[in-house]
């Protein structure tokens, strides 16, 4: 059977031991907001932060900021990495910050990515968002930014 | 004296040849040990008849117009006419998207594509909160008839095509474009376009599914037998590649996967008790143009061979057009870079002109600014003269099929012909199509695809001029275009007033009566234009089937 989003996720198997009594993996929510159905970026760069040996939760598509932070607190992760190509990054990356600020969580490192125009930049830096990693960016890149600004 | 053309002293003057290339070569290297294409396919240094030699011309090539049409899908092409312009356009309200189709249509513009938003396309109305941030973001948004006859407001439905990027909702913004046109007076058989109508890509690549496959698949049958009678000129689907391959893939599965959905959409229709020879010429499918320029010729001539053959041998059609891969071409956003943005204007023209030499029926060319926002009408005035020049100054449209018989071209299309078939055979062994995206087979082959070309960019193993060479400081270019915010305001406030305007009994009849029919047999579409007429909203409506038929859980693909 093939695995659904929807599916229990802890069910899906494709998250290894939390406790390999060493040091923990860090564990990233790659995350669809809206209703944007582009996933090639999102897909590329789980793949590439599994390949660096990050643990990697992807929600699929259509989520509700709700949906994400409840998934973020569920999984436990160190960071939330969302993507979106349909220009309601305005709304819908500020949103997830407020719902994570109710929450009292700060110590979630939340980035973004997509079809961002640099004007934007600013105004969701301001809401909380870290970084904006916009078309051309390596994954290389990403992993690094995550490897050197996660909360410890 | 030994025969020039005597293929055996050709072989032998090869042999020749390459064992002295090979020797330079070892003192001076070529770029590369290998020359392998995204495909997988290995590139030869040079081409001769000696490829060719087994080849069957009339069988595998023939002439324009005639099966299996590899040269074109009709007998003067170009020099009987040009093929459609047409750009993909459509942005916050009706109102301002029909002042850029009239701005388009007064620029020499051919036909009309319309892009709606992604709540639209969902089947959300604007005021749904599913709906919130993404109202006339993508594409205009369209609530019900109301926004439909502003949207085409001054444009006469017998005068135009149009072709509608809609696929779960397709049948009720067709509904609403029959709706516009009646009350333009315009007969139905006088109505000419498309509607995308292809949803299983949408499971696969593109995202905007609503219901489960098998309802999805009942609801375009019936579009099929609904159109072959009231609107027989209508394409009923377009049937994509093009985001299959923007979602990552080959060239060679580009063509397999797109196949492979619309052997599934016939076998379906001929399962409904359909005839072949009556929905087949009205299926009409889109490609994508992407980077490699040969391959990318090749590509469309070695569809339209291998969807002749299918049609023909596996599907006993006799009709002719119900053979023929008549398509429409739009350039690959995917390879658009954000860096030095101009270089775009140029990609989009070596990408167009491999549509125009692979026999496009129509054709987008993308603005340079797509991979910033969206585009601006300057951007989009230069994309639509990229085609105006391919068309009247380049001279590639005086002669069908320019690169027939090009050793390396006529190669190609047998290669991407002979592995695509393999794929079709692979995926008919899961069951087909459907059963193939179910299994996550499909979303695999491309993600995989999509991951090897960014990390061939990242190891420069793949140059992209502006992004991993040929750098430069630059300042992104502010004044972009922006959609309204107030757009959803302004919608969900004439919903409010449409809703307190319309005869609301009307309605509720409409939607009962169509949700009779779906729980039923009955083909949907006479039921959704009936409520589409009283005004019924697309949520509305959309909502009617989802509480029948449920809605669709994507599979996850990713990890193990």
């Amino acid at each position: 059977m093939a695995k659904r989003f929807g599916d229990d996720i802890r069910k899906q198997g494709f998250i290894g031991d939390k406790d390999m009594g060493k040091e923990r993996k860090i564990r990233v929510l790659a995350a669809k907001p809206g209703l944007d159905g582009h996933d090639r970026g999102v897909k590329v760069v789980a793949s590439a932060l599994m390949d660096a040996g990050m643990e990697v939760i992807y929600t699929g598509l259509r989520q509700t900021p709700s949906q994400i932070v409840e998934a973020a607190v569920q999984e436990d992760v160190d960071v939330i990495a969302m993507s979106i190509l349909s220009g309601a990054h305005d709304y819908l990356f500020p949103k997830v910050m407020d719902l994570l600020a109710e929450k009292g969580i700060k110590d979630i490192l939340v980035i973004g990515g997509g079809i961002i125009p640099d004007e934007d930049i600013p105004a969701l830096q301001a809401s909380g968002i870290a970084a904006i990693f916009g078309p051309g960016t390596t994954t290389g890149e990403i992993i690094q930014y995550i490897q050197e600004n996660i909360p410890v | 004296m030994p025969n020039q053309n005597d293929p055996s002293n050709l072989e032998a003057v090869l042999k020749k040849w390459s064992k002295e290339v090979e020797e330079k070569v070892k003192k001076r290297p070529e770029r590369k040990p290998e020359f392998v294409n995204t495909s997988e396919i290995p590139i030869n240094r040079v081409y001769t008849p000696l490829d060719l030699s087994d080849e069957d011309y009339l069988s595998e090539i023939g002439l324009p117009g005639e099966y299996p049409f590899t040269r074109g899908v009709q007998p003067t092409m170009y020099r009987g006419r040009y093929w459609t312009m047409r750009q993909y356009a459509g942005f916050a309200s009706a109102a301002e998207s029909n002042r850029r189709y009239r701005f388009l249509l007064d620029q020499g513009q051919t036909g009309l594509s319309v892009a709606f938003d992604l709540p639209t396309q969902i089947g959300y109305d604007s005021d749904n909160e599913m709906a919130l941030g993404e109202v006339g973001k993508v594409g205009v948004a369209i609530d019900s008839l109301r926004d439909m006859e502003v949207l085409f407001n001054e444009i006469p439905l017998d005068k135009v095509s149009t072709s509608m990027t809609i696929n779960s909702p397709a049948a009720i913004l067709l509904a609403m474009y029959m709706a516009v046109a009646e009350k333009q007076g315009v007969p139905m058989e006088k109505l000419r376009g498309t509607i995308q109508n292809d949803v299983l890509k949408e499971y696969s690549s593109r995202g905007t599914y609503i219901f489960p496959p098998k309802p999805s698949m009942r609801i375009i049958t019936e579009i099929f037998s609904f159109c072959s009678e009231k609107i027989p000129f209508w394409n009923t689907i377009s049937i994509s590649g093009y985001h299959i391959r923007e979602a990552g893939s080959t060239a060679v599965q580009e063509v397999a996967f797109t196949l492979a959905n619309g052997i599934a959409y016939v076998q379906a229709a001929l399962d409904a008790g359909l005839d072949v020879d009556r929905f087949g010429p009205r299926l009409s499918f889109f490609f994508n143009a992407h980077l490699d320029f040969l391959e990318e010729i090749a590509k469309y001539r070695a569809a339209r061979r291998l969807w002749a053959n299918i049609m023909k041998e596996r599907f006993n059609a006799r009709n002719p057009k119900s053979m023929m891969v008549r398509f429409h071409t739009q350039t690959a956003g995917c390879t658009l870079t954000a860096q030095q943005p101009k270089n775009n204007i140029v990609r989009v023209a070596f990408q167009a002109l491999s549509a125009v030499l692979g026999g496009t029926q129509s054709l987008h060319t993308n603005s340079m600014d797509e991979a910033l926002c969206l585009p601006s009408e300057e951007a989009v005035q230069i994309a639509l003269r990229t085609q105006q020049l391919i068309a009247y100054e380049t001279g590639v449209t005086d002669t069908v099929d320019p690169l027939g018989g090009s050793y390396y071209v006529e190669t190609l299309t047998r290669e991407i012909y002979n592995r695509a078939k393999a794929y079709i055979e692979k995926i008919d062994e899961m069951g087909g199509a459907a059963e193939a995206i179910e299994k996550g087979y499909i979303q695999r082959e491309i993600q995989d695809s999509a991951y090897t070309y960014q990390r061939e960019i990242e190891k420069e193993s793949r140059i992209v001029v502006g992004l991993n060479r040929y750098q430069t400081e630059e300042e992104r270019p502010g004044d972009l275009l922006r959609v309204d915010p107030s757009v959803q305001k302004e919608q969900t406030r004439s919903l409010e007033e449409l809703r307190s305007e319309r005869d609301n009994d009307k309605v509720k009849q409409s939607l009962k009566a169509l949700e009779t029919a779906a729980r039923g047999t009955e083909n949907m579409m006479p039921f959704i234009l009936e409520a589409v007429r009283s005004y019924a909203t697309l949520g509305e409506i959309c909502d009617v089937l989802r509480g029948i038929f449920g809605e669709y859980q994507q599979v996850n693909t990713l990890g193990n």
